[in-house]
């Protein structure tokens, strides 16, 4: 299955594209609308990109109001990215949404490096968004927690259903010539390329440590990237950076995919999951529609 | 909105300025003032681009490489593929009555293309030296001007001002010009309305330049 990683597309200003994922997952709805983060916002690197975005969104009552009904028309299964600043704020946040059938989803953001960590740690904000909802409820992950499998067992037993992974690590980009920060607050989240190895290494981990279906992205770019995060325990994979330059990366990773796994006689997706580890544990399916 | 792969045609110095020329193949070009996001290669990310002339079968982008993306650009190559999305954004709206183009440094990019459009306006155009203003021969009917002198300065008065330059030079342009259409420049990752870098903000409301600009009708 594929998806976008939250924030790297906008299903409304490019429906086409979003009509080639298996599910779109929203920017980041927040309780009140935020302007986000001062430019400069975007700052390439030699092996990945720095974005500072903040954020920006029109918040929940907007979203629910004017996005949502526009982004259930287009047809394509929609997985709600939700952040705040407690675990009361995430609670009420899943709450709305658990009224409206168009969420198919909904991921925890809880690991924006461009905002400030919110209070309660990750397994306190699952635990009180899992009182207010039935739907499918993701932990959005970063690769940055000094013990992710604790981390992650932390929120598998605070009833999440499954973990993305991983959000963008903090970076800093300096203007050669000046030597001042390149992004306007300074330092932003980093991802691409670069990412990848870090974010096959939270994948590996989290997949050994719960029984939980895994989303993984970070760095994806072709079909044996997506092979790989399949082969380290992720039972989906989402595209971030590389739909910046490629708009058409979901149908050539989708099909790149395919290639791979018959060249390897493997049956589908999901005979691929969890192949770098010794023995094949039963894993809980995904769940999605 | 298509990603294709186009042949470069030629690579040629333009004063400081390189001037990619490639094979149009069956791209649009669309209207003056809207822009391509062009892969540089072995880069991260593609670099957002406007249309500098569209002759017939060919592209023009008229660039200065002056980092390591316009750099790679720049070293392309004749047969070499170049991989380009577009057109994207909104251009200048082309019903004005009395147009004069305004350009400055690398700004003068999408001029001869908006020019052609227009049936060739009068034009000023500023540039910081004399080699930089041989860029200055690709759009017809142009009055040149050098530092220190500012094109604020020979901007002649009751014209619909079309500018695109440095941000210093488009305040200056806007407090003259009531109504200029000003085409702005912001980082982008995509293009397309899926990053929220190019964010500027437009009488109070946030606007993604990519969408929404890069040529935005001065308040």
């Amino acid at each position: 299955m594929l998806l976008n990683a939250s924030g790297c597309l906008d299903a409304l200003a490019a429906p086409e594209v979003a009509s080639t994922l298996d599910a779109f997952v929203t920017k980041t709805v927040t309780p009140e609308p935020r302007s986000g983060n001062r430019p400069v916002r975007i700052a390439e690197t030699e092996h990945g990109m720095l974005n500072s975005i903040g954020l920006q969104n029109p918040g929940i009552d907007a979203f629910l109001d004017v996005t949502l009904p526009r982004l259930a028309e287009l047809g394509v299964p929609v997985w709600v990215s939700v952040g705040g600043s407690c675990p009361e704020e995430y609670a009420r946040l899943c709450s709305a949404l658990e009224r409206r059938n168009e969420v198919v989803a909904i991921e925890l953001n809880l690991s924006c490096p461009n905002v400030a960590s919110p209070e309660g740690d990750a397994a306190e904000i699952v635990a009180a968004a899992r009182a207010e909802t039935e739907r499918p409820l993701y932990a959005k992950l970063s690769a940055a927690a000094p013990d992710l499998g604790a981390v992650a067992r932390a929120v598998s037993d605070a009833g999440a259903d499954g973990l993305s992974l991983v959000n963008t690590i903090r970076g800093l980009a300096l203007d050669e010539r000046t030597l001042e920060p390149r992004l306007g607050p300074a330092v932003g989240g980093y991802s691409g390329p670069a990412l990848k190895p870090v974010a096959l290494a939270a994948v590996f981990t989290c997949y050994r440590e719960t029984g939980l279906p895994i989303v993984g992205m970070g760095g994806i770019a072709t079909g044996s990237d997506a092979l790989e995060f399949l082969a380290a325990g992720a039972a989906a994979v989402a595209l971030g950076t590389v739909l910046f330059v490629d708009p058409e990366a979901p149908e050539r990773v989708r099909r790149e995919l395919e290639d791979e796994l018959r060249t390897r006689g493997i049956s589908s997706p999901a005979q691929a999951t969890g192949l770098a580890h010794e023995g094949r544990p039963l894993r809980a399916p995904l769940s999605v529609a | 909105m298509r990603r294709a792969r186009l042949n470069v045609i030629a690579v040629e110095a333009v004063g400081p300025y390189t001037l990619l020329r490639v094979a149009r193949g069956g791209v649009d070009p669309g209207t003056p003032g809207q822009f391509f996001m062009l892969e540089a290669p072995g880069r991260i990310l593609p670099r957002p681009m406007s249309l500098c002339a569209a002759p017939p079968g060919e592209l023009w982008f008229l660039l200065e490489a002056i980092g390591p993306g316009t750099r790679a650009l720049a070293a392309l190559e004749p047969g070499d593929r170049l991989g380009v999305l577009g057109p994207l954004g909104r251009g200048f709206r082309l019903h004005v009555e009395r147009p004069l183009l305004v350009g400055g440094g690398i700004g003068v990019a999408p001029l001869p293309y908006l020019s052609a459009a227009l049936g060739e306006p009068p034009a000023v155009l500023g540039f910081r030296s004399g080699w930089h203003a041989e860029a200055a021969a690709l759009v017809p009917n142009a009055e040149v001007v050098i530092d220190p002198t500012l094109v604020t300065e020979a901007m002649p008065k009751g014209y619909d001002v079309l500018a695109c330059g440095p941000e210093s030079m488009l305040e200056g342009v806007r407090g003259l010009a009531p109504g200029a259409q000003l085409a702005w420049e912001a980082p982008m990752a995509c293009g397309y309305g899926a990053c929220y870098g190019c964010v500027v903000e437009v009488d109070g409301e946030l606007k993604r330049l990519c969408l929404d600009g890069p040529v935005l009708v001065a308040a």
